[in-house]
């Protein structure tokens, strides 16, 4: 039998939804669901939300003013004391989960499972390496700890309709006093759906040709209640801010439907959105390789076509 | 500060198209272009220009791999690093692993920051920084697009899902360098030739007396699925169509 801990992601004093997707991942190792661990300063919305999700045994609350920002070295030395008892610990292959699990492993001295897309039996997982080139099937020893990012792309968000319980948990361990929170200065995502959560994604391109050329995406964008993502190339040259960045570098996302605009298709962008359902690709030069990857290709120029589109959809 | 310790791991060039072995028992590598992985040469680029503001007296370099490393560890001495050292292994050395050999350097170095790439595009783990921070008890400031070095710490600029978010560390710390961090240098045809008389010291995984990781095994290799192929359409209404017929906007 399985004993899982998920550390719960979030902000603004609301869980983000890659937490819901770990616990449907929890639900495949084990019927019996997982518990969740909230580390904040004031954390008691966060923990009724975690409580309310299906497949949540219980949920634990650790409140201390050192954890009012999530640094990885303030929170692994409480997460890796009450991971005691537990056979799997999970969170979110997110920046959030990435900066902190890795610490988390190693203090537990166990090696981490990075990304877990597929669940194949209890100590057994599938993984993407080389940019997805490869998928790998690993296995973790028997006797330690399992301690995994949730690739979130892979997994749908557990649903509502649980009522599992609270507790408040103190937290003995000793944390270090090196490390400081100054600021989050946040991305260009404004009153648009989220990135990582959005049912439609439109994305932009080098070839979208430079900042003020994207409100013609964001205008298409808000006619359809799409977020915006974007390749590298145009988070590079500025035209847009890096939390747009899809791919391996960037976000990894799973919307319905992916509309692509002036991107050429590399494999470190590709691998952002394998999962998407549905891929639709624009782009002026018949052979670039997007064409290759999506499930709808059409061969023309984003200016003309992006305003057509708007019309036709609008 | 007096030292910046950097880690280069060898790994098969972003380039490459990767294909698995007929056997299924990893990526083919033999006769493939190999180089230093693109995020931990962002992170040497950042140390040199540490030292050349005069922030910094030395840079040394760092691989674990075998002994076709030197390459790299060159072409990192050719970029401007003072001296490298090579941690000889054959096998797969895990995240773990090569966390615990970085902290037998870092114990004998006593580097005030040692510089990572994010990740390397092999594993793909995004482990290894984060983890000797964690052996190390030290700060750790990962995915890095801005670092300011002032006295006792250090101001960087991380790349988060909500933006950036900016977080002051103690030294020594643990910098894990993203893409954006800065536009590494070319090497030039003299420093190649001026490299090969740099200092190259080997030590080996047993030598620094670190017990490799097992807890993870890696038991198949498999090609991703493949999408199923899709259509070309002519124009604007014919797109619209497919889209409603697959059911968005009706
Ligand atoms: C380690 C590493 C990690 C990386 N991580 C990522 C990542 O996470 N995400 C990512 O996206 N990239 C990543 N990259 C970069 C990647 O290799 C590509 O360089 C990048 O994706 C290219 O972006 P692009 O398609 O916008 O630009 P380009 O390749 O320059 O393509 C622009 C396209 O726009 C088309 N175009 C131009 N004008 C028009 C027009 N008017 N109408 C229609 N089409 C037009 C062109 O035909 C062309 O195909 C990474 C690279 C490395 C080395
Ligand atoms: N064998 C190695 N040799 C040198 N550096 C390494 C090695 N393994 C990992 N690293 C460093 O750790 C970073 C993250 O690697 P990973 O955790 O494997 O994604 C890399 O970008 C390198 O800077």
């Amino acid at each position: 039998m399985s004993k899982i801990l998920i550390i719960a992601e979030h902000g603004d004093g609301r869980l983000n939804q890659s937490t819901a997707r770990c616990v449907s991942c929890a639900l495949q190792i084990d019927g019996a669901g997982a518990d969740v661990l909230v580390l904040g300063d004031d954390c008691a919305t966060v923990a009724a939300e975690a409580a309310s999700l299906q497949g949540v045994a219980r949920v634990l609350s650790v409140q201390r003013p050192e954890n009012a920002a999530p640094l990885a070295a303030v929170l692994a030395p409480q997460v890796a004391a009450l991971a005691a008892g537990y056979s799997h610990v999970l969170g979110p292959s997110t920046t959030f989960g990435k900066d902190l699990m890795p610490r988390v492993a190693a203090l537990l001295g166990v090696a981490q499972v990075s990304d877990l897309m597929a669940v194949e039996g209890p100590r057994r997982f599938r993984r993407p390496v080389y940019a997805g080139n490869a998928i790998v099937t690993v296995e973790v020893a028997e006797g330690r700890p399992v301690v995994a990012t949730v690739r979130t792309a892979s997994f749908k968000p557990s649903t509502a309709g649980g009522a599992a319980s609270i507790e408040s948990v103190g937290s003995a361990a000793a944390l270090p006093g090196h490390s400081r929170f100054v600021e989050l200065r946040r991305g260009g995502g404004g009153a648009r759906p989220d990135l990582q959560t959005a049912r439609v994604v439109v994305s932009g391109g080098r070839g979208v040709g430079s900042e003020a050329n994207f409100t013609l995406l964001y205008q298409l964008a808000d006619k359809i209640g799409a977020a915006v993502g974007a390749s590298r190339a145009a988070v590079d040259a500025g035209y847009v801010p890096n939390d747009m960045q899809v791919g391996q570098t960037g976000k990894i996302i799973a919307p319905e439907l992916y509309l692509a605009f002036g991107i050429s298709g590399a494999i470190q962008h590709l691998t952002g959105i394998k999962d998407a359902g549905l891929i639709v690709a624009i782009n002026k030069d018949p052979e670039a390789s997007i064409f290759q990857a999506a499930d709808i290709g059409l061969v023309g120029d984003l200016f003309e076509i992006i305003p057509a589109l708007e019309r036709a959809l609008g | 500060m007096q030292k910046i310790m950097v880690c280069l791991k060898r790994v098969v060039d972003y380039n490459v198209r990767i294909r698995l072995r007929p056997d299924h028992s990893g990526v083919v590598s033999d006769g493939v272009k190999m180089s230093i992985n693109p995020f931990d040469e962002i992170a040497l680029e950042e140390a040199l220009r540490l030292r050349e503001r005069g922030l910094a007296s030395e840079v040394f370099v760092v691989s674990i791999g075998p002994s076709d490393c030197q390459q790299q560890l060159r072409t990192g001495l050719a970029m401007g690093a003072d001296r490298a050292v090579l941690v000889e292994e054959d096998g797969e050395v895990a995240p773990l692993t090569a966390a615990r050999a970085f902290l037998k350097l870092v114990e004998r170095e006593q580097p005030d920051l040692v510089l990572l790439g994010k990740q390397a595009i092999d594993d793909d783990c995004n482990q290894t920084g984060q983890m000797l921070a964690a052996l190390w008890d030290r700060p750790q400031a990962t995915f890095a697009s801005k670092l300011e070095v002032n006295g006792g710490s250090a101001t960087v600029t991380r790349e988060v899902d909500a933006g950036l978010e900016v977080i002051e560390v103690e030294l020594p710390a643990v910098v894990t360098a993203d893409l954006r961090l800065n536009e590494p240098r070319y090497v030039k045809l003299p420093e190649i030739m001026k490299a090969k008389k740099k200092p190259l010291e080997t030590l080996t995984l047993g030598g620094l007396g670190v017990e490799a990781d097992t807890s993870l095994r890696t038991l198949a290799w498999n090609e991703p699925q493949e999408r199923q192929k899709g259509v070309m359409v002519s124009d604007v209404p014919a797109l619209v169509a497919a889209l409603h017929d697959k059911g968005f906007f009706n």
